[in-house]
């Protein structure tokens, strides 16, 4: 069988690496560019993405780490394009978001059907799975298990009119949640209430509810120590966790392929748990953590480069803002590069629209507000348009910012040019200037001021929306509050957000003295 | 010597817009070194036929000379350049300071004594340079803004000064100032003047002839003591009785 086939090439390669480790090596250095290993915006993600870099770089490839990237669609784009190399994905998850197609039972039929349907029409391959699904776990307190005598959904469904759940309003909606426990258990609680991810477990705690959902290898569930029940129905769709590997490097880099392969089957899901409690609630470093699990299973040796993550949660704020400085400089380099790319490209081309418009003022009104409609489009949404043309990275959040950009300079340049002094226009001709002279020595720098409006508001803009960018890789302040969010690191989201805002502030500033000195004496 | 040329001519101008006419057929000539005052109700076409004269209005048809050539085979620039133009608001360029704005004429025909016919300019007008020169033109009074705005239509030398109501958006006190300011102008230098003013007395005042104007045509041309004596209409009867100068 397929699967057979398989798990002997995997063999002849596991065995491969292990007798001749320098050929791996060797091989791994033949192709010089790195492989891109990229993550979705949440913990477990982070955890897995850096384990299967650094498991990359023990066989002597280089790697470029691409974390946090916007959602499954923005990740896989970029996968099937080839931007990226690897991420970590759910069989569950490729079926349902990705195909399109119902969850089969079991786990292993959904493998196979996402391992075939993705080589075929994509050329992505599944690698096999890690060993551990992550699906839906419904949780109580253990002393509610005790004392109802609760293991199954099926025992939940029994007891379920005298309980109160708090579920996420996901969860609530989807056919695969609550509506599907109904139908397949006939569980029937007491009364539901809408709870977000990030206050569910303390309200379980609390008591003010007796059942949550939650994730099989929750880090928090594992924190408080609640009781997962089982799937007796094996109702939930299954969510194993597995390696998905881009067409090139799947074609290209064999050996990559079976240096990842190495993680097949051995993570499960007490380990998965542990290793998200230890980064979720303890606040370790993702590559500490991710080195431990490594080295624990053998793949790497014990030693290694381990860095300190204990800055993250421990000492005062600025401490840690201070122990991140290099990075952040370098992350407030990136950030003003979008910035200023973004913004070069969108003067260059709103000004002259806006004065073009001012001359063909029949075009002017359906034109702003056809620019205007850009405004309108979310940013994640627009970042991940522009995936399909310009991948991801620097490339297509330059042109989103840029998108961005040009209402208010476009706007801002037509009104002031066409507003400008209307008495000293008319009598500026009337004596004999030229509509270009008319433009350079009036109507611009009358307008100049509010040009120069127009641009400090799209700066602004600019500076703000650009942290979206870390969604798509582009990197910049974005990354430390992407990474943040997806850690529950307070502290992380800060160290990206605070800058990000000093930097707004500096260049609202900065810009603002610009108006200033451009508008001309004599005004005002 | 008496002048042969004359320097404004207007033959048989029509101009529409849209629907309805703004000149019908309209035909004036101002002689060289006179003043003429278009008097009329808003909307007689007073305006539009001043414009026809540095092409701000292209007449649909007839012709428009100045100095006797057919404005339409002119520049639109140097003609302009050429005639002298105050419009009721001053129309000064707020980022430029009043000789700047005096000299804008000359510096814009290239010459090198730009500032010094301004000067001179800014002197005739009552503005001294030396007080006036470097101020902008938010410092300067209604009155003083006009005046300013009659140096820049002088600084160049022009022959011919065509002035909108350079008057109207004054008070009373000033609006005495700058006519007194104009009428000594026009005693040191000789220089054709088309005027368009909605105040008869103004016309009667200033002009040698006053031209009637009603819906888009002239229903008389003449000078001041002419129009009381004789005129040619009921309508100008009666606009003269409403302005009490009859």
């Amino acid at each position: 069988m397929k699967a057979g086939t398989h798990a002997r090439l995997v063999c002849t390669w596991l065995i491969a690496a292990s007798f001749f480790p320098g050929a791996v090596r060797a091989l791994g250095a033949q192709t010089g560019r790195p492989i891109v290993v990229a993550t979705k915006p949440f913990a477990e993600s982070f955890i897995l993405g850096e384990m299967f870099a650094r498991l990359l770089e023990a066989r002597g490839f280089a790697v470029e780490r691409r974390p946090g990237l916007g959602a499954t669609q923005i990740a896989f784009d970029a996968l099937r394009q080839g931007d990226i190399d690897v991420y970590p994905e759910y069989t569950g998850t490729g079926l349902l978001a990705i195909l399109g197609e119902d969850p089969p039972p079991t786990g292993r039929e959904a493998y196979r059907r996402v391992a075939e349907a993705f080589r075929a029409r994509w050329g992505v391959r599944w690698l096999p799975p890690l060993g551990f699904e992550n699906t839906y776990a419904i949780a109580v307190r253990p002393s509610t298990a005790d004392s109802l005598d609760l293991s199954t959904l099926s025992d939940l469904a029994r007891e379920g009119g005298g309980l109160i759940a708090g579920l996420s309003p996901d969860f609530i909606g989807r056919a695969d949640g609550l509506p599907g426990l109904r139908a397949e258990y006939g569980f029937e609680p007491r009364e539901v209430r809408a709870l977000l991810q990030a206050v569910k477990y303390q309200a379980l705690e609390a008591a003010e509810v007796d059942v949550i959902d939650g994730y099989g290898t929750d880090g928090q569930i594992a924190r408080y120590g609640f009781t997962v029940l089982r799937d007796n129905r094996e109702f939930f769709p299954p969510y194993d966790a597995a390696a998905l590997v881009g067409s090139s490097l799947a074609e290209e880099r064999p050996a990559a392929l079976a240096a990842l392969t190495e993680l097949s089957g051995r993570l499960d899901e007490v380990t998965m748990r542990e290793l998200n409690r230890r980064v979720e609630v303890d606040g370790e470093d993702v590559g500490a953590v991710a080195h431990d699990a490594l080295s624990v299973l053998g793949l790497v040796g014990p030693g290694g480069e381990v860095e300190s993550g204990s800055v993250a949660r421990d000492g005062s704020l600025l401490a840690y803002l201070w122990s991140r400085r290099a990075e952040t400089a370098e992350q407030v380099r990136r950030h003003l590069l979008l910035v200023a790319l973004s913004m070069i490209a969108g003067i260059l081309v709103a000004v002259p629209l806006a004065l073009l418009l001012e001359r063909v003022r029949a075009a002017a009104e359906g034109t702003i507000r056809a620019v205007g409609l850009l405004q309108t489009i979310p940013s994640i949404a627009l970042l991940a348009f522009m995936i399909p043309f310009l991948g991801i990275g620097v490339a297509p959040a330059v042109a989103a910012l840029f998108l961005y950009s040009l209402l208010p300079m476009v706007r801002n340049t037509y009104t002031g040019v066409r507003d400008a002094d209307p008495a000293a226009v008319a009598s500026a001709r009337a004596l004999g200037m030229t509509e270009l002279q008319l433009l350079r020595y009036v109507r611009l720098p009358l307008a100049a001021p509010v040009i120069m409006a127009g641009v400090r508001t799209a700066a602004v803009i600019n500076v703000g929306t650009a942290t979206l960018a870390a969604f798509i890789g582009a990197g910049g302040l974005g990354d430390p509050i992407v990474a943040g969010l997806a850690l529950s690191n307070t502290r992380m989201i800060l160290s990206g957000a605070i800058p990000a805002a000093a930097l707004a502030l500096l260049v609202d500033g900065a810009l603002s003295v610009t108006e200033r000195s451009v508008t001309p004496r004599g005004l005002g | 010597m008496v002048e042969t040329t004359a320097a404004l001519e207007a033959h048989d101008v029509s101009k529409r817009y849209g629907d309805t006419p703004a000149l019908a057929g309209v035909s004036l000539t101002v002689a060289t070194g006179s003043c003429v005052a278009l008097v009329g109700e808003s909307g007689s076409g007073k305006t539009t036929l001043l414009r026809c004269f540095n092409r701000m209005v292209e007449p649909d048809s007839g012709s428009v000379l100045v100095g006797g050539t057919d404005v339409s085979a002119r520049d639109t620039g140097g003609l302009r350049r050429s005639l002298g133009y105050v419009q009721q608001d001053a129309g000064l360029l707020p980022h430029w300071n009043v000789l700047r704005n005096a000299a804008m004429v000359p510096w814009l025909r290239g010459r090198t004594e730009a500032n010094a016919v301004a000067s001179r300019a800014m002197d005739m007008v009552g503005l001294p340079v030396e007080y006036f020169g470097d101020r902008w033109p938010r410092e300067l009074s209604g009155g003083q803004r006009q005046r300013a705005a009659f140096a820049r239509a002088l600084a160049d030398e022009p022959g011919t000064l065509l002035l909108d109501e350079p008057f109207g958006a004054l008070d009373a006190i000033t609006r005495v100032e700058v006519r007194r300011a104009f009428v000594r102008l026009r005693d040191e230098i000789r220089i054709t003047v088309l005027l368009v003013t909605h105040d008869l007395r103004e016309a009667f005042e200033l002009a040698d002839d006053v031209a009637v104007m009603r819906a888009g045509e002239i229903e008389q041309v003449a000078s001041p003591a002419d129009l009381r004596g004789t005129p040619a209409t009921p309508y100008v009867r009666e606009l003269l009785e409403k302005a009490g100068v009859a």
